[in-house]
């Protein structure tokens, strides 16, 4: 697995979820899931939340580490080390792996993205023995049954996956030309979490170990247990299974340049039968002060049927067949984008033009007040539907603990949101969308002539 | 449930501790060397349905869930794709433009009222049902009800909708021409199903049909399709039996059925069985992938083999732990993943094997799959198999009724073929009971491996010639331009 729709660019797309009132003050329930959390001597954290209204477990970790972490030469390592984390580990010798799990009617995946690597197992209520076990065993005692044959397999299947997922997809490699645009050489985001066939091709066992030592450490690692459980009994069990399992060594985050995105052409040529433009600018990190109202804002532009982009582009003129907006902030850095495919026959130039139109209104005019409130009811809706899957609350348990410290931040997080005014969407699409930008072009084969140009006029 | 428990546990790798275990199965002096030992698994709570009938017609199936202030409401009008008839695409149409434009309301207002209430109203059309589906709080159900009784029984079909609507779907259909999992499908549909068959061509259309879509068209398939007579409300949440009922009389109490029933067509052919492998390749050029789909008639839902066959299945392709994830994933590295299975539709849809390979693979690849199809058939499978299979189907199920949604959505799909949520249970144990020999037995009636269509979409230029030396069956090469006409 690579990367997955997080929360806010969920949010951003948004298929309109649940809403807890209509009304401009309404307060709600505030949202609660209460947790404990531990730290072991080793700087393991557990946190573990309770939730009896059906007899399952998942148990969710998270390592710190993500393909921002990499090294130009090595990209696509912390995905290709996700899927030889599940080639067994000296306890449990592959294949046990899933056959234990199936065998207990428990499901299993893992995904990586530029932050963090996760890996969750779901399942009857009395499998979390055999999930913690697992775990363990492959954080504490997988090193030495790695050999070059796994690497070997493992480097092939993740190569297909990029194939399938990438390579054989109409406009599959737009966003390995965006992420390479929008960010300067170097930066942990300007390449994609799947890496280059020629970086895949040269990762070693060497590497691998390298990586494992440094990045697969307890002191590096959360996990989130959710469901029909208690907790006492949870933090017993992983302390008996996790504590001996030695503390890593420190190592340095990647540094992020400051960095100002000049207007950037860019055009591909692909086998497509419509041309496709993104635009795409520089953003903000999570959880920082523009980011909420960045995703009201993407919200407002395409969240909803009668949204800016969408009346403008697909409604009121026959321009395009879809569009969107991303706020795609990540932990150390953040990018918008605007996607949107043309209709037959209409030049990219043109959907350009319509996009800015757009953004120069709502830059000079804000949101109205109940194009605001219904981006807010909307997100809130979003929040409570979220609460429902116990193995949803442990994945976003995680990421607000890795991003705030605190797991339970779900009506902080939401508050953020209520906090956003029409004046601040204004502001961020001002600051963020009006300035320089990279424009990306997929054109079918041939029809250059198709593609945007650099903007006449700014 | 007992048995299937007790076979679970005697088949895990773990050993028990030789100390006692305490609730949760870890001892103070943990022994890491083996798996522990589990407690029991929890037993199966089937949901309690309550059952009402709207005096107009419509039933109603509820399911109280206090768990959040939320509630879904699943309206199933039965019918669907299945009323097409030579309309390829007409019902999924219909659905698709009941929320543009209902009541008094313009698609924009409609769906921007619906967002400010934090509501989720989506609509479409499987082959056996179409269906609106709406999902909000507890305290906006009325508004959004309101909403959704316009959607189901005042759409507009305004005429610059159905022109916008079918425009973006003769655009989707263009796109098919370089998607390679949808080349594939047309290929399966147009293989299997003769001409008559109504899965023969696409639930979401071709461009022949949806190009003659217009206003009137569409509101006779409304009418002839969406009817009191064939609807069911299923509804799951923070609500009463009394206060739904309450609550969706007063808006469907007064649906009346109009203009003359639309019925599906009489089917008069059967799906094709190959005689011998035949080999249908459609060319992708610079594929780096070969997207291979093995076909053969399915089977009926209501076949008192099912749970068999979906034990079958598990082990032949339908877990990560399978004998051709195994093979072909995990072993050779030929692709990021191959599944298998049965599509159940109202008649029998194909048995499929499904994978992306690399392209200078797809030779090897095909001779792996019916190595493995051949094996499952001739060879009882193993008791480890047998039962990690059973366990992974029959454990799996209180996971899968978390949400409200997922309650609905099973207690619908369980009434197309008018079973019970309560059979759940029942299923359970059957799983369960399923032996090696009717795994194979299953194995021989179902799964293909002599006579079987074979569909590819990649490089001919590459594969072709490697695909006529296996000698596997006959070859011959579809275009494009015909599949997706």
């Amino acid at each position: 697995m690579t990367s997955r729709l997080r929360l806010r660019r969920a949010l951003a797309a948004a298929m309109i979820l649940l809403g807890l009132s209509g009304s401009a003050d309404a307060q709600g329930t505030p949202l609660r899931v209460p947790t404990t959390v531990d730290t072991l001597p080793n700087g393991l954290t557990l946190i573990v939340h309770e939730d009896r209204s059906v007899p399952v477990v998942t148990t969710n970790v998270w390592y710190h580490v993500g393909s921002g972490d990499e090294r130009p030469g090595r990209t696509g390592f912390a995905h290709l080390f996700e899927h030889l984390m599940f080639m067994g580990s000296k306890h449990a010798p592959y294949p046990q792996f899933d056959r234990l799990l199936e065998a207990a009617g428990a499901g299993n995946n893992g995904s990586t993205t530029t932050d963090r690597t996760n890996y969750y197992e779901s399942g009857p209520a009395n499998a979390l023995p055999l999930m913690l076990w697992l775990e363990a065993d492959r954080l504490g005692w997988m090193l030495e049954t790695m050999d070059s044959a796994k690497v070997d397999l493992q480097r092939d299947v993740v190569k297909n996956e990029r194939r399938q997922s990438y390579e054989n997809q109409p406009y599959g490699l737009a966003f390995e030309h965006l992420a390479a645009a929008i960010y300067p050489k170097g930066h942990p985001y300007s390449w994609t979490t799947i890496g280059s066939m020629a970086d895949l091709s040269a990762a070693s066992l060497d590497d691998v170990k390298g990586f494992f030592r440094t990045y697969y450490a307890p002191n590096n690692a959360t996990i989130v247990v959710a469901g029909d459980v208690r907790a006492d009994s949870v933090r017993a069990m992983v302390r008996t299974m996790f504590a001996e399992i030695p503390r890593g060594p420190a190592f340095t985050r990647p540094t992020v340049p400051p960095f100002t995105l000049r207007d950037t052409v860019v055009t591909l040529e692909d086998r497509v039968q419509l041309p496709r433009l993104y635009l795409a600018w520089h953003g903000v990190r999570e959880f920082s002060r523009d980011d909420a109202a960045l995703d009201i804002a993407a919200y407002i532009l395409a969240g909803a049927r009668n949204s800016r982009l969408t009346k403008a582009l697909v409604q009121d003129r026959p321009l395009a067949t879809s569009v969107n907006a991303f706020n795609s902030s990540k932990r150390l850095d953040g990018d918008v984008q605007i996607v949107a495919t043309a209709r037959p026959g209409v030049h990219l130039d043109t959907l350009q033009r319509a996009i800015d139109a757009e953004l120069d209104r709502l830059a000079a005019q804000g949101p109205t007040a109940r194009e605001l409130r219904q981006a807010l009811n909307s997100i809130e809706a979003g929040f409570l539907s979220r609460l429902e899957l116990s193995s949803g609350k442990a994945d976003q348990l995680n990421a607000y603990y890795y991003a705030t410290g605190t797991p339970d931040y779900f009506q902080q997080d939401l508050d953020r949101y209520r906090a956003v005014r029409a004046r601040d969407v204004q502001r961020v699409v001002r600051t963020y969308l009006r300035g320089g930008r990279v424009t990306l072009s997929v054109v079918p084969q041939g029809r250059t002539t198709l593609a945007a140009t650099a903007r006449a006029t700014r | 449930m007992r048995s299937l428990t007790v076979a679970v546990l005697a088949t895990l790798v773990a050993v028990g501790f030789p100390r006692a275990a305490d609730a949760q199965g870890v001892t103070p002096t943990f022994d890491r060397t083996r798996a522990p030992a589990l407690g029991p698994a929890p037993t199966l709570t089937v949901p309690r349905v309550q059952t009402s009938t709207l005096a107009n017609g419509p039933a109603i199936r509820l399911v109280e869930q206090r768990e959040l202030p939320l509630v879904q409401i699943i309206l199933s009008v039965a019918g669907g794709a299945r009323l097409d008839r030579d309309d390829a695409g007409l019902i999924s149409f219909v659905a698709n433009l009941l929320d543009e434009g209902a009541g008094t309301r313009d698609a924009n207002a409609l769906q921007g009222e619906l967002a400010f209430l934090g509501a989720s109203l989506s609509t479409g059309a499987s082959w056996d049902a179409t269906t609106i589906s709406l999902k909000v709080s507890r305290r906006n159900l009325d508004a959004a009800l309101d909403l959704m009784a316009d959607v189901v029984l005042r759409p507009t079909f305004a005429a610059s909708e159905v022109t916008r609507q079918r425009d973006l779907r003769l655009a989707a259909l263009l796109q098919q021409k370089d998607q390679p999992a949808a080349l594939a499908s047309l290929a399966v549909a147009q293989t299997l199903f003769p001409e008559g068959h109504p899965y023969r061509r696409s639930a979401s259309g071709d461009s022949s049909t949806t190009a003659r879509l217009d206003s009137a068209t569409v509101r006779a398939a409304y009418q002839g399709a969406i009817r009191p007579e064939r609807a069911t409300f299923y509804v799951v949440g923070d609500i009463t039996l009394d206060e739904a009922r309450t609550a969706l009389e007063r808006r469907f109490g007064t649906w009346r059925a109009s203009g003359e029933e639309r019925r599906p067509a009489p089917v008069l052919v059967t799906t094709q069985r190959a005689s011998g492998v035949r080999l249908i390749l459609v060319d992708k050029p610079g594929a780096a992938q070969s997207v291979i789909n093995v076909v053969s008639p399915g089977v009926e839902r209501t076949t008192g083999d099912y749970a068999a066959i979906e034990v079958m299945n598990t082990i032949l392709g339908g877990s990560f732990s399978s004998r051709l994830n195994t093979l072909l994933r995990e072993t050779k590295g030929y692709t990021y993943g191959i599944s298998s299975g049965f599509a159940y539709r109202p008649l029998p849809g194909p048995f499929t094997v499904s994978t992306a390979v690399r392209t200078d693979v797809t030779d090897s690849s095909l001779v792996d799959i019916f190595r493995e199809l051949r094996a499952i058939r001739e060879t009882q499978v193993s008791d480890a198999e047998l039962e990690r299979a059973k366990a992974y189907l029959g454990l799996a199920v209180p996971g899968d009724l978390e949400t409200i949604g997922q309650v609905a959505s099973e207690i619908a799909t369980l009434a197309l073929w008018n079973l019970p949520i309560e059979y759940l249970a029942e299923y359970v144990q059957r799983v369960g009971q399923v032996s090696a020999a009717d795994v194979q037995r299953v194995a021989r009636a179902f799964a293909p491996a002599e006579n079987a269509w074979v569909i590819v979409v990649g490089d001919l230029a590459k594969i072709r010639a490697p695909i006529e030396r296996l000698g596997l069956g006959t070859v011959t090469v579809r275009e494009v331009g015909l599949l997706t006409r």
